[in-house]
């Protein structure tokens, strides 16, 4: 016999007072360990795309929504191509390169994919640069604060990070790794899209976001097949640095009147403004943790105090310390606040993976520091609620064991 | 020896002062078995609680083996009283979660000893007790005479020389009643000291002395049936 044996033998004699106790501590450390999960990769995938994207500018058709950066092409709209050249002739500073871009929906392996049509930057130089005559008047950003490598990657590979491609033939694609995946294809392979044979010139890395479901084909090549004609689902602007972007909106905008202009800030904005509400929203949470969850457990152990002052007093009577008593009632808060800590933030990380991409468009993976700091807080908030009603009993008069009830 | 100087206590309900004990002395000397008789509300719990060391008298002494008890710190006090004193209650008071053999274990437990130590005691007590076949039943799966058979186990558990009990055969039946009277003899005999507490004359006979406590106040002495027939 010990005192670990008693708190826990009397902890099971009440089951109902001990899952209500548990419920209410593991519900709300649920609610905040998966809203601060999604707010912190939200919040981190915005911080990439701003990060990998500061400097981007996209051109879209006027009635195109801005859910999300990637997929921002996805819209359905088109506009002409000839705004590309528009913008090469107005030779604006700070404008590194051109993308356009088409997009339409293919099957591949049996499964939708979204087929874009991207133009080689070897033909964007060739072709547009010297119908202009421009090629050796590139207007440069004065102050740019990008460092000039001068070194350009020519993989294929490189569309993933650099969202461009330098060399793509007319009848070769660049597969998504998710539809690589899917469909088993590699680097040589042959794919017959729209009734025409394609090879498969490279299988990009992941890059965790729709892009992974895509197949990149000649921009002309697309428009070709769907017979569109010379239209693009969207123009993308590489800027040479994030100040060279800011500048060029407003440009872009007096030069395309009838486009829409983003910068990646715009795009998520939105994601911004959910992830601040998120964060509000898991200090609330946090408050009705402390309150509901403190509340519950602090009421339960008055009345398991109640409850139990004959049993109190009877062990006062056997030699049992105040000191002693405040222990018992103390550990079982323990264990409460731990099992709730931990079934919360493990329900709270399931709940976090399986709705994040669903919630806010993120790949969410358990964050062990984050977990841990909310099991804490449970714990945390048991023992100070629970200490109260423990003193109590621990100041109980041993006389208690004389009386009748 | 057990000795109770001009002890007081009084309560204050509701704004009304109750006198519970009134200069009320006693001396118990060792090996002795006394009863104190008394009508209902005339403060035998509070006499019981005051000679157990849990209830602070408002003044007075009480000295047990010449040590004054209130005057020991709480901690002292409590590992005294665990050491020198054992209950036995009218309603048994066993923790209703715990097996027979648990219960016994408590006080062997909060004396510090160690679990198999405490496994052996506690099955020899119950063993002596006659209940060695029911170890693992918890008190509502025994009767009323059995719960205060473990009752009784349980204060023998770290062998106190004295003994209070408080309306020990209260709510037993004749034969249970029997059995735990002839056990307060056993025990008498075996040297310890016994004072209970009790409104049952056939109970307060079994002793040897009897006290007579009305209104607080203890009043007279009076030898029991059994050394007036000696």
């Amino acid at each position: 016999m010990n005192i670990k044996k008693i708190a826990w033998k009397e902890l099971w004699e009440r089951p109902t007072a001990m899952i209500t106790s548990l419920l209410a501590i593991a519900l709300g450390v649920t609610a905040l360990v998966a809203i601060r999960h999604i707010t912190v990769f939200s919040e981190q995938e915005v911080k990439h795309q701003l990060s990998e994207l500061g400097a981007n500018i996209l051109i879209l058709p006027p009635a195109a929504s801005l859910q999300d950066y990637y997929s921002a092409d996805v819209n359905g709209g088109t506009l002409l191509e000839e705004h590309v050249s528009t913008v090469l002739l107005a030779n604006l500073a700070g404008v590194e390169k051109l993308s356009p871009k088409l997009c339409t929906s293919v099957k591949v392996g049996g499964k939708d994919v979204i087929l874009t049509g991207v133009l080689p930057q070897s033909e964007m130089n060739t072709q547009a640069w010297q119908s202009v005559g421009m090629f050796a008047k590139k207007n440069k950003h004065e102050g740019c604060t990008k460092a000039s490598t001068g070194v350009v990657d020519t993989s294929p590979e490189a569309l993933a990070s650099l969202r461009t491609i330098e060399e793509l033939d007319r009848f070769a694609v660049v597969v998504g790794a998710d539809v690589a995946a899917s469909t088993k294809l590699q680097a040589g392979a042959s794919l017959v899209l729209f009734g025409t044979q394609f090879k498969v010139r490279a299988v990009l890395p992941p890059t965790g976001t729709v892009d992974d479901g895509r197949v990149f084909a000649h921009l002309h090549t697309v428009q070709e097949l769907t017979k569109s004609g010379e239209v693009v689902s969207a123009i993308e602007v590489m800027g040479c640095c994030e100040d060279a972007a800011g500048g060029l909106v407003p440009q872009l905008k007096a030069l395309l009147p009838d486009a829409k202009v983003v910068t990646v800030s715009q795009v998520v904005e939105t994601q911004v403004g959910v992830n601040r509400l998120l964060a509000k929203s898991s200090i609330f949470v946090l408050g009705v943790l402390v309150l509901v969850g403190g509340a519950t457990v602090a009421s339960s152990t008055s009345a398991n105090v109640r409850e139990r002052r004959r049993e109190i007093g009877t062990l006062m009577a056997l030699g049992a310390t105040p000191n002693l008593i405040l222990r018992l009632f103390l550990l079982k808060a323990t264990w409460l606040g731990l099992a709730g800590g931990i079934g919360g933030a493990l329900a709270g990380i399931v709940l976090a993976v399986l709705l994040g991409p669903h919630w806010a468009g993120v790949t969410v993976s358990p964050l062990p520091s984050l977990a841990a700091i909310a099991v804490t807080a449970a714990l945390g908030v048991t023992l100070i609620a629970a200490y109260w009603p423990a003193r109590s009993a621990a100041q109980l008069d041993p006389c208690t064991c004389f009386r009748e009830i | 020896m057990f000795e109770l100087q001009e002890v007081c206590k009084s309560y204050v309900r509701r704004g009304h002062s109750v006198t519970a004990l009134r200069a009320s002395s006693l001396t118990i000397p060792r090996g002795d078995y006394a009863a104190i008789v008394g009508p209902s509300g005339s403060g035998k719990s509070t006499l019981l609680s005051v000679l157990g060391g849990m209830l602070t008298p408002d003044g007075g002494k009480v000295l047990l083996d010449s040590v004054s008890i209130y005057d020991l710190p709480v901690a002292k006090r409590t590992s005294f009283r665990r050491e020198r004193i054992g209950f036995v209650f009218q309603t048994f008071n066993l923790v209703p979660y715990l097996t027979a053999l648990e219960n016994v274990q408590i006080p062997l437990f909060l004396a510090g000893l160690p679990d198999d130590e405490q496994q052996v005691r506690a099955e020899t007590l119950l063993e002596r007790v006659g209940l060695g076949e029911r170890l693992h039943h918890k008190p509502s799966e025994l009767s009323t005479g059995q719960q205060q058979r473990v009752a009784l186990a349980r204060t023998l558990a770290n062998d106190p020389p004295v003994i209070l009990a408080d309306e020990p055969t209260g709510n037993l039946d004749p034969d249970s009643r029997r059995v735990v009277l002839d056990f307060f003899d056993q025990l008498h005999a075996e040297g310890q000291t016994i004072l209970v507490v009790t409104h049952d004359t056939f109970v307060a006979d079994r002793a040897k002395r009897i006290f007579h406590l009305a209104d607080g106040a203890i009043t007279e002495q009076s030898e029991s049936s059994q050394l007036r027939v000696a």
